[in-house]
């Protein structure tokens, strides 16, 4: 499984990072962010690339459990 | 939030938008000026007398109102968050050369669909170069490009910009005696403060709640066939000439809808400037993240890097203004044409510089 860690990074760079990781074609990705912003895009793009998302939020940061 | 819930609400805030920008030209804005972020920061900087050009001095309540729109709203939904240190320095510099783009132009990305829907003909190439801006900086995002990380910091850093955006409220309040203030050109024509302000603070909120963004619908309908923000865009874009047409059909003499190319309001026909001043623009924002009403918002939501690059827009429109870079109704002016080649090539040297040498996976 592909971790990211795009805490810090703004939009639309994590979904830049999760959508060139998806490229390898794994069944799964787990990617950290720190926005909101980020979590709902990131969200979309997975979802929309046929991907089951689950989020996990601890001290305002988001762990986004990505499967197919 | 799910998706279509998400696109109807961007689509309802675009029509809200088109509507108050529209009726802010009615009730005393210049024409197809109902919102413009780069002319009212240019105007904001002629108010504090950063720029000696007196047709365009106004300090504008719509910008105080969009950073304190913003800033409120996010408060109330748990969203306020104190962060900056992405490469503040290159921000500033990307938020100059923004500035530089638009005044070649004469106008934002906001104000380049207010135009269309006005019937300003000029402001096609301005969104065809505008297009071309968005693809090069999506070419710099395909090959790594980023402005790194940025930190938490505490509540007064983020408060600051907001703080600021009261104060220049009492300054136009209570102390207009030491501001400038336009007694003619389009800086001498404004709505009403209060509903300047309320318009801004509407605005804000709506621009918060949704994310809108001009740089982030056509970069995001490109890099991901998202189409989320370019719904707020169109939506904006429809409302807008709706509300043109009918107060045309009211109110004939005023012709707040006129299709052409000539004679159009705080506009010229140089249709390559035209052109090569959004792609500056439309380059530089896909480089810093957002157009400059998102920098507006994410500054009143805490961000003090976007509280940087709004710094940016303040100085590149004194430079643009002392300097006589600016275009007028005449044309672009030499020094000005120069500026835009400058930025581009600073753009791209930006864009070089900050392409990550190793993909962020841990």
């Amino acid at each position: 499984m592909t971790t990211i860690d795009a805490r810090g990074l703004s939009c639309p760079e994590p979904v830049i990072l999760i959508s060139q990781a998806m490229k390898s074609g794994e069944a799964a990705y787990e990617i950290k962010v720190d926005n909101r912003v980020s979590k709902e895009n990131v969200t979309r793009y997975a979802e929309h690339q046929g991907y089951k998302v689950s989020v996990t939020e601890a001290d305002g940061e988001f762990t986004l459990a990505i499967r197919k | 939030m799910n998706k279509s819930r998400e696109k109807l609400w961007i689509i309802l805030a675009g029509a809200v938008i088109g509507v108050i920008a529209s009726a802010l030209v009615l009730l005393g804005n210049p024409k197809n000026m109902g919102f413009c972020i780069a002319c009212f920061i240019r105007d904001t900087a002629g108010g504090l007398k950063l720029h000696s050009a007196g047709v365009v001095q106004y300090i504008r309540p719509e910008i105080i109102g969009i950073i304190l729109g913003s800033f409120l709203l996010s408060l109330t939904r748990k969203e306020f968050s104190p962060r900056g240190g992405s490469s503040p320095m290159t921000r500033l510099v990307l938020g100059f050369f923004v500035m530089i783009g638009c005044l070649m132009f004469l106008g934002c990305p906001f104000r380049m669909i207010l135009r269309l829907a006005g019937g300003d003909l000029n402001a096609l190439l301005g969104l065809v170069g505008f297009a071309a801006g968005i693809v090069c900086g999506i070419f710099y995002l395909k090959r790594g490009y980023s402005l790194k990380r940025t930190y938490r910091l505490p509540a007064s850093e983020g408060a600051a910009m907001p703080a600021v955006a009261v104060v220049l409220l009492i300054l136009l309040l209570a102390f207009p005696s030491l501001l400038a203030f336009s007694e003619s050109g389009p800086g001498s024509m404004r709505a009403a403060l209060w509903i300047s302000l309320l318009a801004g603070l509407i605005v804000g909120g709506l621009a918060q709640y949704t994310r809108l963004c001009m740089v982030g619908g056509i970069r995001d309908a490109i890099l991901f066939r998202e189409f989320k923000l370019l719904f707020g865009f169109i939506a904006i874009f429809a409302s807008a000439l709706i509300m043109n047409l009918v107060f045309t059909a009211v109110k004939p003499d005023a012709a707040y809808f006129s299709l052409g190319f000539e004679g159009q309001p705080v506009a010229h026909m140089d249709g390559v400037w035209n052109a090569l001043g959004m792609l500056l623009t439309g380059f530089a924002c896909v480089l810093l993240g957002g157009c400059p009403l998102r920098q507006l918002v994410l500054a009143g939501e805490g961000n003090s890097d976007s509280a940087l690059t709004v710094v940016g827009l303040l100085l590149g429109a004194a430079f643009a203004h002392n300097f006589g870079l600016a275009s007028s109704a005449a044309g672009p002016t030499d020094a000005g044409k120069i500026a835009v080649i400058i930025g581009i090539v600073v753009v791209i040297l930006i864009g070089e510089c900050n392409i990550a040498r190793n993909k962020k996976k841990g």
